[in-house]
């Protein structure tokens, strides 16, 4: 009874804790009096009553957000105002010449660091194709204008008596630069924040009569109060320019038409407005609408599956590995984690070909009557000429390169599971699998319930299975080709977004971005969705 | 009377569980010989000779080493592998140390940012990785960093950003005591101490991790690294150099070999990983609780 009253508890907190009070709560006693299928509906209805809770949080979040944004915006101007009212003739010149407080407060290194930033600033701004330049070249999301403002183009040249080519402006570089450039306004204008606040507060310890920090003092700092900077400097800076950069440029990209034939160099991309993510309204034969459509929902499906089929396979791996009484733990264990070590373009290319009409497993299969009749009905020559065969097997392969990591991770919380909640059941006469699915499942999913949904999501971009598995084919025939690129039946957003980007020719990478957003759009909101059902990925700290 | 009954239950269930045991050893041995079998199937295919493509054979029909001589003596797959090598070890140092900062910081220093960076990088994460490589292909293109230069762009593609896979060694030093750090604060230490005097000496398992971690991801990578390269041969890392010879144009020829090339990357990759196993377990059982 023990177990009962604890698996009951744990299914209250799975289902209960995160939810609104959209309806109404029973207590837990309340809750022990029902019986299992009022149980159940008890919890579905909750689960559902607590969806438009979780819509109305989400906005009052994003408004909570702006409002908080709005205050702390008017705060800083107060403060500006309030800093140069009341403060002496160093702090009102501080507000032109940077650093001029912390020089004129004695420290030397940090004022005249700032004092340096501001004529590097000012000097690449006005010098020529200096920042003015790149920013006035970009005719900023003027629709129709193009990025840059002169095109390359060919004129005869009398010396080498042939045309030659002239180069004009790099859509590309105009919008780097450019892009660059907004950020570097942005810093100067945050840079020039913190000298006038510095400032203040080295006139305030002043007034106060206490000692201003020295330049060893800020070194000293580094190793100490502020080591979080010395540590982050580095992995924040390669953040900084290696994904948020790139991102921002994809996205402005998305309103552009950079493709192939506008490469930016031989023609000048323009700016289009709208008109990309227009083209997902297209519902038409080999329109992006459908196309994405299609690939969205075998997406969603194969996410779905390859998940949830690889936890329970892999738990269940997992529970016959531990079993008491089974030896050689270790040799099954390590077996398995094979598949792990060997590089997966390895194992999953030669797996592919093992299927294949001449690989030995496909040229087996595909000698029995049965699946014969199959693919000779339907002109198919290999396994993975059929859609619905070739979307079957990348789901039961990815199991086999899928049990062996839920495997380790299951083995973990196995261990941790309190063995006297079995010794108890026992005793009450719980069969093995009543002791599965009342003590094991709940605790599994209670424990790894946030990693399962990570892993949701992490599959919905899971590049390598797919692509070396079926490269995303076959070829979806209703759909032929959108973004410039021929669909496949086993695509996925990102086999899609890689292909369009990479192949063909065409490489339109506007459609790549607009895709890319939307995968963003999809994880995200997926996301909120996880974060806000699962109760144990709030409260850090708990932890610690 | 009493007595007697508990003993033949006892027997009985005993003997449910020799029963269930043996039904157990039998799917498990059944479940490694599936698992094991594509190893078993790419060694002997590399041993064939007179074979080039797919034969429908499992065994071969005569033994050889020509995949192998051949490999080494007709293609570039010795400067794929070498070039693999040397991204593995990079790209293990400079994550390492990326990882390990900002997991560090993350976890058990406390400062204004901190949460407005965790949630940035979880939104980023979000993105596709790709969709970076767009501008970054034309980048490094202009700077010299793609084709026979690519394992050096290549290196800087992995390391760069790889802060944001801080979760499971921010894990890792979340469950280290906090006390130690103050106790050893009260002793004068600086922080700068605590992490490399304290704290770095009790995370061994997950340095292991994250160094394996970063020797492994050219090995196993794809997508970005087919990007950089735009098929120049003597930039290629193995997954590349190898994908190619599978196309439908090259199987016939190259598949008993790509077989043979598997074998020599599969070796000293799966020797490392093994040799490592516990630490991989430990991170990865670690990451799974934490969530």
């Amino acid at each position: 009874m023990s177990c009962v009253a604890a698996n009951s508890a744990v299914l209250i907190i799975l289902k209960g804790r995160s939810n609104q009070e959209a309806m109404k709560k029973l207590t837990d006693l309340e809750y022990l009096k029902l019986n299992k299928f009022q149980a159940l509906l008890y919890n579905l209805k909750r689960f559902f009553c607590a969806i438009p809770g979780w819509f109305l949080n989400l906005f009052l979040a994003i408004g909570r957000f702006f409002v908080r944004c709005g205050v702390a915006v008017k705060d800083e101007f107060v403060d500006i105002g309030t800093t140069f009212i009341k403060g002496n003739w160093a702090v009102k010149t501080s507000f032109l010449v940077f650093g001029f407080g912390n020089l004129f407060y004695g420290q030397i290194a940090r004022g005249l660091l700032f004092l340096l930033f501001e004529i590097v600033f000012f000097g690449y701004m006005f010098v020529p194709s200096g920042g003015i330049y790149w920013l006035s070249k970009g005719h900023w999301f003027q629709n129709g204008a193009t990025v840059g403002s002169v095109q390359g183009s060919f004129q005869y040249d009398a010396i080498y008596d042939t045309d030659i080519w002239i180069p004009g402006d790099d859509s590309v570089k105009v919008m780097l630069y450019g892009l660059l450039t907004i950020i570097f306004i942005i810093a100067f204008v945050y840079t020039w924040r913190l000298q006038v606040k510095q400032c203040r507060i080295c006139m305030d310890i002043t007034a106060q009569g206490r000692r201003i920090k020295s330049g060893k003092d800020d070194l000293k700092s580094l190793v100490d109060d502020q080591f979080h900077k010395t540590l982050l400097a580095l992995p924040v800076i390669g953040i900084l320019l290696f994904t948020v950069l790139p991102i921002i440029y994809m996205i402005l990209v998305a309103f552009t038409s950079y493709d192939a034939a506008h490469d930016g160099y031989s023609n000048l991309f323009s700016w289009v407005g709208l008109q990309n993510f227009n083209e997902l309204t297209d519902f038409g034969n080999g329109g992006l609408g459908l196309a994405f459509g299609e690939i969205l929902s075998w997406t969603l499906m194969w996410s779905l599956f390859a998940t949830f089929t690889n936890y329970f396979l892999g738990m269940f791996v997992a529970i016959m590995i531990n079993k008491k009484g089974i030896k050689f733990k270790k040799f099954w264990r390590t077996a398995l984690v094979m598949t792990i070590a060997i590089p997966q373009f390895v194992s999953l290319l030669y797996v592919s070909k093992l299927f294949d009409s001449s690989g030995i497993i496909g040229e087996t299969l595909g000698a029995i009557p049965f699946i014969k009749n199959y693919l000779n009905a339907n002109h198919y020559i290999s396994l993975w000429d059929s859609p619905a065969v070739a979307r079957t097997l990348v789901i039961v392969l990815n199991i086999w390169v899928g049990i062996p990591y839920v495997m380790l991770q299951a083995t973990g919380i196995l261990m941790n599971i309190p063995a006297d909640l079995y010794e108890s059941s026992r005793v009450d006469g719980a069969s093995p699998f009543q002791q599965y699915v009342k003590i094991t499942l709940p605790y599994m999913l209670f424990v790894t319930g946030p990693a399962l949904l990570t892993s949701f999501v992490a599959n919905l971009n899971n590049f390598n299975v797919i692509y070396l598995l079926s490269s995303g084919n076959p070829i979806n025939t209703q759909i032929g080709s959108a973004g410039g690129v021929s669909v496949g039946h086993t695509d996925l957003l990102i086999t899609w977004l890689y292909k369009i980007a990479l192949g063909s020719g065409e490489s339109k990478y506007y459609t790549a971005s607009v895709i890319g957003i939307l995968i963003f759009l999809v994880c995200a909101v997926l996301s909120l969705i996880i974060y806000n059902v699962i109760p144990s990925t709030k409260n850090e700290e708990d932890y610690q | 009377m009493k007595n007697k009954t508990i003993k033949k239950s006892s027997l009985g269930a005993r003997a449910s569980r020799r029963i269930s045991n043996t039904i157990i050893y039998i799917i498990l041995t059944v479940i490694t010989l599936v698992w094991l079998f594509p190893f078993f199937g790419i060694v002997m295919e590399s041993f064939k000779v007179n074979v080039t493509g797919m034969d429908g054979e499992l065994f071969p029909g005569q033994w050889g080493f020509g995949n192998y001589t051949r490999l080494f003596n007709e293609t570039d797959f010795l400067k794929w592998f070498l070039n693999t090598a040397l991204m593995g070890v990079a790209t293990a140092f400079f994550q390492t140390l990326f990882v390990l900062s900002m997991s560090y910081a993350l976890s058990r220093l406390r400062f204004k940012a901190r949460k407005p960076l965790m949630n940035l990088m979880l939104i980023l994460g979000m993105f596709p990785g790709f969709l970076t490589m767009i501008l970054i292909y034309k980048v490094f293109s202009e700077a010299g960093l793609t084709m026979q230069m690519a394992p050096v762009g290549l290196v800087i593609v992995y390391c760069a950003s790889s802060g944001m896979g801080y979760y499971i060694s921010k894990g890792f030093f979340d469950t280290i005591p906090k006390t130690l750090d103050e106790a050893a604060r009260v002793d004068g230490a600086t922080r700068m101490q605590v992490f490399y005097k304290i704290i770095m000496p009790l995370s061994g398992s997950i340095i292991i991790y994250t160094i394996l971690m970063g020797f492994m991801a050219p090995w196993g990578d794809f997508m970005l690294a087919s990007y950089i390269i735009h098929e120049n041969s003597q930039g290629m890392s193995v997954a590349v150099g190898m994908y190619e010879w599978l196309s439908k144009t090259m199987v016939n020829s190259n598949y008993t070999m790509f077989c043979a090339a598997g074998v020599v990357v599969a070796i000293p990759v799966t020797a490392v990983f093994l040799g490592l196993q516990k630490y991989y377990v430990e991170g990865v059982t670690g990451g799974a609780v934490k969530g």
